[in-house]
């Protein structure tokens, strides 16, 4: 296939997956403002940080306000990381990768711009907010279950999910990255336990705080949570699990096209060195040590993979 | 149904003929229609919109937001061709389509039509779509013209003519089949009961035709690919379309380099040859070293590896001198020159501008002429003398005697009507045909019907979807 396309295929996929994590960070962020108005500047402050856009919503804004932070996420169209114009360019790139693309899977990107753009042509009531972070999650649903359904298993869906999976486990690591000194020893000595709602806000940016509970009980402890999002290869967003994930699409690409690309080195790597050791060792060697090495592994294998699979010349 | 009548003109009608009894070959539809609840049909055609749109069947208007992708309105009343009506009209279409190759490769190689005085030489050498570059070269399988549309107008039971010739690169294939493919989800009743000949077979019969105008350095399989200049263009639609259908890659300028005497595409596992490019890009962007220097379209030293036999452009390079329209005043003579044979469809009468005699005419009945740009198309810069005001003409009457040569005309056609569906019922509206052509060394295959192009409002005699014309689905009766 044209590395164009694979490009394309991949990118198309970031994009999906980036709008549904922004608007879960925002959905978290929602919550905790509406239940703690006295820290709500704090938390919508590290909401813009998890997702990247903090620097840019001050140079547009003065303050932290809900309102502001929800539309300026949602809808800003300068901002190329609001969810508009992420699903734009995510629609964008299927429609030059169109015909590597199924009718439902390409029409599911298509319906899905045309929905979210209208329901997001207009300033989002805070009454409301709940209905449309529910209906961009509801539509990445229907995306992901067309392409599940309806694409071959041939190296274009294995760049697509390539695309999912690095841009996933960047969005779990950015939340660790923000949020980990609440992870700290220190703060959760035998004893106390972390404060609840933070730790919730962090379950739910996953969307994982039922998981959580079903998994650990009703205890509620840093290192769990870390091992959690970290190591727990049946969280479907624990680094560990898109690790895996992004090892087996490199996989079958070595297998399909027999070349042992770097990528395909660099993923095996991070799974092997990083990611299969117990999350007290994690510990030992300093949380944020960890994560921060995690993110520039995870961008340098982006990257590799864009080199080795020709997306670009 | 009355046969329409405006500004004094009378229109047939395509369902009604002269006002009387539905013509047969509308009427087992239109027994099915009458029994039709015309609220179905309404939702039927809001149904149609919402499938077009989710498919993405849009186009771009130039200069506008690109959010602001465009439907082009469907019409959900279909136009019906009868057996023997096609049987006619597709050997008038091949005999043309034949002329147009023959008179092609004669162009670009010995000029005997030229010689012969049967053409005037300036008809050639001031066309801009004339590539002195082509001189001598043979295309793979001396094919020029892979893909054709030949535009048609009906303007009585038995009174067709051919209003242009493309053949550089017609659109709206993608429409057609789209349409019919709409036609079948919304009324699959209606094909049950009435045999239309089947359309949906043109991507595969275009593939197979892109194949057997393989070049020389093909080994094996043909590779075809598409090249769009990408996804901004107004039918990039059609380009993914044609692409998907066929299997073939859709690529763009900087997927392509010249890589051991081919032209090569970029894929993920390094460079692969490419055998035949559909092209849907012009000429003039075809490579930028041998052409236009600052085109970003095309692909550098493309035309040598063409030369070299290395590649088969679709439509070859140079085709589009048949598509200007004083050339086309002289294609009943072409088709005499190469076939020996009359035309089977007539042209348009023509006056052309250029030679003072007709000049004269045409300025003297300015008000109900049609004149258009010879190099024109999609319906811009043309006058359509009985629908233009007082001003409007006088404008074009100045523009007219600057630049003679840059203009011919035509008697304002009477159009044939068939009825849309509006709200208050059937209503009659001008409609025109575009034919698809494939040529190969194995022969032409003509799609049975075609675009059908329809203008939407009322009176209305300009079909182009640039300027708020419409399509319907195109049928052609089984015998």
């Amino acid at each position: 296939m044209l590395g164009k396309t694979a490009g394309s295929l991949y990118w198309m996929a970031r994009y999906l997956e980036r709008s549904e994590n922004n608007a879960r960070l925002i959905d978290a962020g929602f919550r905790i403002a509406l239940t703690r108005s006295n820290t709500a500047a704090a938390e919508w402050r590290s909401v813009l940080v998890t997702a990247g856009q903090d620097y840019a919503f001050r140079q547009a804004h003065q303050d932290y306000h809900s309102q502001r932070v929800v539309d300026f996420m949602l809808r800003d169209p300068a901002n190329p990381s609001s969810i508009l114009s992420v699903i734009k360019r995510a629609r964008d790139n299927a429609r030059t990768a169109r015909t590597y693309l199924t009718r439902e899977a390409w029409e599911a990107v298509n319906t899905s711009w045309m929905t979210l753009g209208a329901l997001l042509r207009r300033q989002v009531r805070e009454d409301d907010l709940p209905d449309v972070l529910a209906a961009i999650r509801q539509q990445s649903g229907l995306v992901r279950g067309a392409f599940a359904g309806t694409m071959l298993r041939n190296d274009g869906y294995n760049f697509s999910r390539l695309g999912t999976f690095l841009e996933r486990a960047d969005n779990t690591a950015r939340i660790l990255d923000v949020k980990y000194y609440l992870l700290l020893p220190s703060v959760a000595h035998i004893g106390t336990s972390i404060d609840n709602v933070q730790w919730e806000t962090i379950l739910r940016s996953v969307s994982a705080h039922r998981a959580y509970h079903w998994l650990y009980g009703t205890e509620i402890s840093a290192l769990k949570i870390a091992e959690f999002l970290i190591l727990y290869r049946q969280m479907p967003r624990s680094l560990a699990f898109c690790c895996d994930k992004m090892n087996d699409n490199l996989g079958w690409l070595r297998r399909a096209y027999d070349e042992e690309t770097e990528a395909v080195r660099m993923a095996a790597s991070i799974c092997r060195d990083r990611l299969s050791r117990p999350i007290a060792s994690i510990f030992d060697g300093g949380l944020h040590e960890f994560i921060t090495d995690f993110l520039r592994a995870n961008a340098a294998l982006a990257q590799q993979i864009e080199r080795d699979y020709r997306f670009v010349e | 149904m009355q046969r329409g009548k405006g500004r004094g003109i009378s229109f047939f009608d395509e369902m009604t003929g002269q006002g009387g009894d539905v013509r047969s070959p509308y009427r087992d539809y239109s027994d099915w229609f009458g029994r039709e609840d015309a609220a179905r049909i309404q939702r039927k055609t809001q149904q149609a919109e919402a499938f077009f749109r989710t498919t993405g069947i849009t186009f771009n208007v130039y200069g506008e937001d690109e959010a602001d992708e465009r439907l082009i309105p469907f019409d959900v009343v279909p136009r019906i061709i009868s057996a023997s009506e096609w049987r006619r009209l597709s050997r008038g279409i091949e005999q043309r389509v034949r002329a147009l190759n023959a008179f092609l490769h004669d162009i670009y190689h010995r000029q005997e039509i030229l010689r012969a005085g049967r053409v005037p030489v300036e008809l050639i050498s001031r066309n801009e779509a004339f590539l002195p570059m082509m001189m001598g070269m043979d295309p793979p399988g001396g094919v020029y013209t892979h893909i054709s549309g030949i535009d048609i107008v009906r303007t009585g039971a038995d009174e067709f003519y051919v209003l242009e010739d493309n053949a550089r690169t017609p659109s709206g294939v993608s429409y057609m089949l789209e349409n019919r493919e709409t036609m079948l989800q919304m009324f699959p009743e209606l094909f049950a009961k009435i045999s239309v000949r089947e359309v949906g077979d043109y991507p595969l019969n275009l593939l197979k035709s892109l194949s057997a105008c393989a070049p020389p350095a093909c080994n094996g399989t043909p590779t075809v690919a598409v090249l769009t200049p990408g996804i901004h263009n107004s039918a990039y639609f059609e380009h993914s379309f044609l692409a998907d259908q066929m299997g073939a890659e859709l690529v763009e300028g900087h997927d392509l380099r010249v890589v051991d005497g081919r032209v090569a595409m970029r894929t993920t596992q390094g460079y692969t040859p490419i055998d035949v490019l559909y092209r849907r890009v012009d000429d003039d962007f075809l490579d930028p070293l041998n052409f236009r220097a600052d085109s970003m379209l095309g692909v550098p030293g493309i035309w040598d590896v063409y030369r070299a036999g290395g590649i088969t452009i679709a439509n070859a390079p140079g085709t589009g001198i048949a598509d200007d329209k004083a050339l086309y005043s002289y294609m009943p003579d072409i088709i005499e020159f190469y076939t020996g044979e009359k035309a089977l469809l007539p042209n348009v009468p023509t006056w052309r501008c250029s030679e003072p005699g007709h000049l004269k005419e045409v300025l003297d009945r300015l008000p109900e002429l049609v004149v258009k740009e010879v190099h024109g198309s999609g319906g811009y810069g043309m006058l359509v003398g009985p629908a233009a005001s007082r001003k409007e003409i006088a404008a074009f009457r100045a523009k007219l005697e600057a630049n003679p040569r840059n203009y011919i005309a035509q008697p304002t056609l009477s159009l044939s009507t068939v009825p849309i569906f509006t709200r208050a019922g059937l209503a009659p509206r001008h409609v025109d045909l575009r034919p698809f052509v494939l040529m190969s060394p194995q022969g032409i295959r003509i799609t049975p019907g075609g675009l059908t192009r329809v203008a939407m409002s009322k009176g209305s005699l300009v079909v182009n979807s640039s300027q708020g014309g419409g399509t319907k689905d195109t049928w052609v009766l089984e015998d």
